[in-house]
């Protein structure tokens, strides 16, 4: 199985690489959300998949998963939607401001126009 | 702390003192005040004269940095008391003759201020034995005069020559700390004289070339020789006391000073001595060659003391040969005599006429020579001057020009004769290019007299011409009147001043009794090489009609002026280009710059070392995960490929929710648990502004497909999963969290063991992250209110 994510995580992340070098600010952060998708699967894959029980203490169980990598997972979770959710304020404000979402012609627009 | 450290602040202190003594006296001249003190330290290093002379060097220590050797140990021997009473002395001077110059119109103030400084830093120069201070102070004397060429600074051409004068002299006196550092590496010591004293480990180290190189640039800069002579006369911008200080008796000496205070560390050296040789040579001709072409007064100056400085240079570079190849101890020493004496005739006869080129300019109102002439009865008291110094220059009997030289010529013959390894069969040139370069600087001083004084008298000059006042006339009168002592009784000088000089050159405690004397006998070479260069100099001048055009084949494309202009030009387009090839302002060829080195990078290390993968160790794949995988291949699919905003970000939504059931397979409840709401969110957000986007964007046009970029994320995707795997397969430790799992309920009291992790053993972690999000929260409300502001007040406006 790990083999099979680590290839995926390698997809996403190609994938994130081709929408974040599109010109459209709207991919750009749709990128950045696949790339934190793509990455969060490699830290869950490096902590190795499916040994043991789920990391919540009982008597019966002796084995159980890695608990660190999902906690690790968990605050880059919040983290990366928080950066999703300003960088998509961003954007709106931008829309306004500039009336466009592509990054070539915000290439020196003066301010106010 | 003794007397001679602080007499070398002394000029310092007065600075500042005279700076505030500016505010408030307008009535005296600057000068007077400023005059004190290279009086002061000229008449405190006269009375140390004897004491060096027969005692030996003195040497005082004061600690500043003692962890890292940087001492201001003042070590006064023969050679940097020589230059610190010509610094000294030629300052007084200098300063008594700007008194009348500079009117008081001028910004006073500014001028001494910065000549103080300047003394300052060259008696640092000259007496410090450490040579982290000696390049301290080497860099001051560059840095004080870039503002004495600029002091005029509303003038382009002052600007021009500061900057140009800087630039080469910044990049000679680096080279030479480089050269400091690396005897450092050899020898162990900053100190002179230790490194002198362990010259056998300069000449085992294989490092030794390397600091002769670095150590020359920065003499040959500083001192104007070929190739970098070319900003001496542009710095001829500057008032003309500071030409006739810095730019002919003091700071250009610095070089010639460097020199012969590390001839004893690197005169074993072949490349040492040749360069210094063969470049002082060429400087000579190439300087005196050019010198007479010249039209303005200090044109002809400044190339003149290239020429000279050349022909010291020259002789430091024949006293280190005969050290190097062993050959007769009589050459040497005349070659250090010579240089030595030179080095003081040229000071006092390159000072006078620098004074007196500028008594001319300030009584005619011109420096051009075609439109001077015939001054000779107007002006019969700077004639005189004119007369004995030029001829002093020239290298005429009986002044004191005229004795170093024939020790000159004569240093130059004996180097003919001896035989070396190297160029053995060129040696005759030495005499030749000397006699050659001798010629010509007899026609140029010759041309300074003709020109200015004698002839048809021309009403050409801007002001009706007359004496010079005598404030500007002592300075000059006192320095002729040195020629001709110099030259009447030169051996006032010779066991006084020379000798320990020349000892402190060669590193020797031998006495030397030299005897400089007129008349060495028919069989001389030396005297037959002056008549011949008379002769021929009278016969190039009379007919100089005739020839004077080959100097037309010198075209502007091929200056060493065309190419330093072109240089710094160039290299300002150069970097400008680049920058702008570079620094393109799209975002997308930054990030290209980013994934692209990645990319390289990567795969580099995957060259080099390998990645070992192995393929054990791997969890069976359940139905449910490959449906889960191809949902997720196929939203990616359909995010990349459609042209609408609804769909991709739904598409992005479905990815979001694949991964929480992929952590709900994975046993991680807390992490699905929260992906699903967190995925819920974002997609609402997505929704939010989507809604309020414009109706028609590019974006819903076209998304086309750009091959490029299409490669650059094969290429991550492809390292990402190749590191993956090899960061999979070399499990190196077991993970720590054993220990997590052991102690959760014994340490913490929990069960959920991420929980625990989160809020109990990692719990800074979960702080900071919270932190994120609070100020995630009031970036976004600080961005909307602001915004929202700014259109209101533009609304208003409009209204």
């Amino acid at each position: 199985m790990e083999l099979v994510t680590i290839i995926l995580a390698g997809i996403l992340v190609a994938s994130a690489t081709y929408l974040i070098l599109s010109k459209s600010v709207l991919r750009i952060i749709i990128g950045v959300s696949v790339l934190s998708h793509g990455v969060h699967l490699l830290i869950l894959t490096m902590g190795q998949l499916k040994r043991g029980n789920i990391p919540v203490l009982e008597d019966s169980v002796s084995s159980y998963t890695d608990p660190l990598p999902q906690a690790l997972i968990l605050t880059a979770i919040v983290i990366s939607f928080a950066l999703t959710a300003y960088s998509l304020i961003l954007l709106l404000q931008n829309y306004k401001e500039l009336d466009t979402d592509n990054t070539e012609d915000m290439k020196g627009v003066p301010h106010g126009d | 702390m003794a007397l001679i450290h602080l007499a070398i602040f002394l000029p310092v202190i007065a600075a500042i003192l005279i700076a505030i003594v500016y505010r408030y006296v307008k009535d005296v001249h600057l000068g007077w005040f400023a005059l004190i003190v290279p009086a002061a330290i000229a008449a405190y290093l006269f009375t140390l004269i004897p004491t060096v002379s027969n005692d030996g060097p003195l040497h005082y220590t004061l600690n500043l940095m003692p962890r890292i050797g940087m001492n201001f140990d003042v070590y006064i021997d023969g050679l940097g008391l020589l230059f610190a009473i010509l610094i000294s002395g030629i300052g007084t001077l200098v300063v008594l003759y700007s008194i009348g110059y500079l009117s008081k119109s001028e910004r006073l103030g500014n001028f001494y201020v910065y000549l103080l400084i300047f003394m300052t830093a060259m008696l640092g120069v000259v007496l410090s034995d450490n040579v982290l201070m000696l390049y301290f102070f080497w860099e001051l004397t560059s840095i004080s005069s870039f503002l004495l060429i600029a002091f005029w600074y509303k003038k382009d051409k002052s600007i021009y020559g500061a900057q140009k004068s800087l630039l080469i002299t910044f990049f000679g006196g680096f080279m030479m700390l480089g050269g400091f550092i690396v005897l450092y590496i050899i020898t162990g010591t900053l100190s002179i004289r230790e490194m002198i004293a362990n010259v056998d480990l300069v000449i085992d180290s294989n490092l030794a070339p390397l600091a002769v190189v670095l150590v020359l640039l920065g003499a040959f800069t500083k001192s104007a020789q070929f190739p970098f002579y070319i900003w001496l006369p542009d710095a001829m911008e500057a008032p003309t006391p500071v030409s006739a200080y810095l730019h002919s008796a003091t700071m250009v000496k610095a070089g010639l000073y460097l020199v012969a205070r590390f001839t004893p560390v690197f005169a074993f050296s072949e490349l040492w001595v040749w360069l210094i040789l063969l470049v002082g040579l060429f400087t000579l001709l190439w300087a005196s060659f050019n010198a007479v072409k010249q039209d303005d007064l200090k044109g002809v100056l400044a190339f003149s003391t290239v020429s000279q400085l050349g022909l010291i240079m020259s002789l430091l570079g024949a006293g280190g040969l005969a050290v190097n190849s062993g050959a007769n101890e009589s050459i040497f020493t005349v070659a250090v005599v010579a240089a030595v004496f030179h080095i003081i005739n040229h000071a006092t006869f390159k000072g006078a006429l620098f004074m007196i080129a500028g008594i001319l300019d300030h009584e005619t109102g011109t420096r051009s020579i075609r439109k001077l002439g015939g001054l000779l009865t107007i002006m019969p008291i700077t004639f005189t001057m004119t007369i004995i110094t030029a001829l002093s220059m020239a290298g005429l009997p009986p002044f004191n020009g005229f004795l170093s030289k024939e020790l000159f010529l004569e240093a130059m013959f004996e180097l003919s004769n001896a035989n070396f390894s190297v160029l053995a069969d060129w040696s005759v040139l030495f005499p030749i290019l000397a006699i050659v370069g001798s010629i010509f600087t007899f026609v140029y001083s010759i041309k300074l007299i003709h020109g200015v004084f004698l002839g048809d008298r021309t009403h050409e000059t801007p002001k009706e011409p007359h004496e010079a006042p005598a404030l500007m006339l002592i300075s000059p009168i006192i320095l002729s009147a040195l020629v001709v002592i110099f030259g009447l009784f030169p051996n006032i000088l010779s066991q006084t001043i020379i000798d320990p000089a020349a000892m402190s050159i060669l590193a020797t405690d031998t006495q030397l009794n030299t005897e400089i004397s007129h008349w060495h006998g028919f069989n001389n070479p030396a005297l037959w090489a002056t008549i011949a260069i008379v002769v021929v100099g009278l016969a190039l001048y009379l007919f100089r009609h005739s020839w004077m055009f080959i100097y037309d084949y010198h075209k502007e494309q091929f200056t060493l002026n065309y190419l330093y202009d072109q240089g710094l030009i160039y290299s300002q387009l150069g970097s400008k280009k680049a920058t702008d090839g570079v620094m393109t302002g799209f975002l997308r060829d930054y990030m290209v710059y980013i994934f692209g080195f990645f990319v390289v990078f990567g795969i580099i290390t995957t060259f080099f070392t390998g990645l070992p993968i192995d393929f054990d160790n791997y969890s069976e794949i359940g139905i449910q995960d490959v449906v889960l995988v191809i949902i997720i291949l196929i939203s990616l699919f359909i995010i990349m490929m459609t042209r609408s905003r609804m769909v991709s970000i739904i598409m992005l939504g479905a990815i979001g929710y694949s991964m929480a059931l992929f952590f709900a397979f994975f046993r991680a409840p807390d992490l699905a648990l929260t992906q699903l709401a967190i995925e819920t969110v974002t997609t609402t957000l997505f929704l939010v502004c989507f809604y309020h986007l414009p109706k028609k964007s590019k974006h819903e046009e076209a998304v086309g497909f750009k091959f490029t970029n299409f490669m650059i994320s094969v290429g991550v995707g492809a390292i990402v999963i190749l590191f993956g795997l090899a960061a999979y397969s070399n499990r190196l430790f077991e993970s720590i969290s054993k220990y997590h799992i052991e102690n959760v309920y014994e340490l913490a009291a929990g069960g959920n063991m991420v929980n625990v992790i989160l809020v109990d053993f990692r719990g800074y972690d979960t702080l900071f992250e919270t932190l994120v999000f609070g100020i995630a929260g009031i970036g976004i409300y600080a961005l909307m209110k602001a915004k929202v502001k700014g259109k209101d007040d533009d609304n208003e406006e409009h209204a």
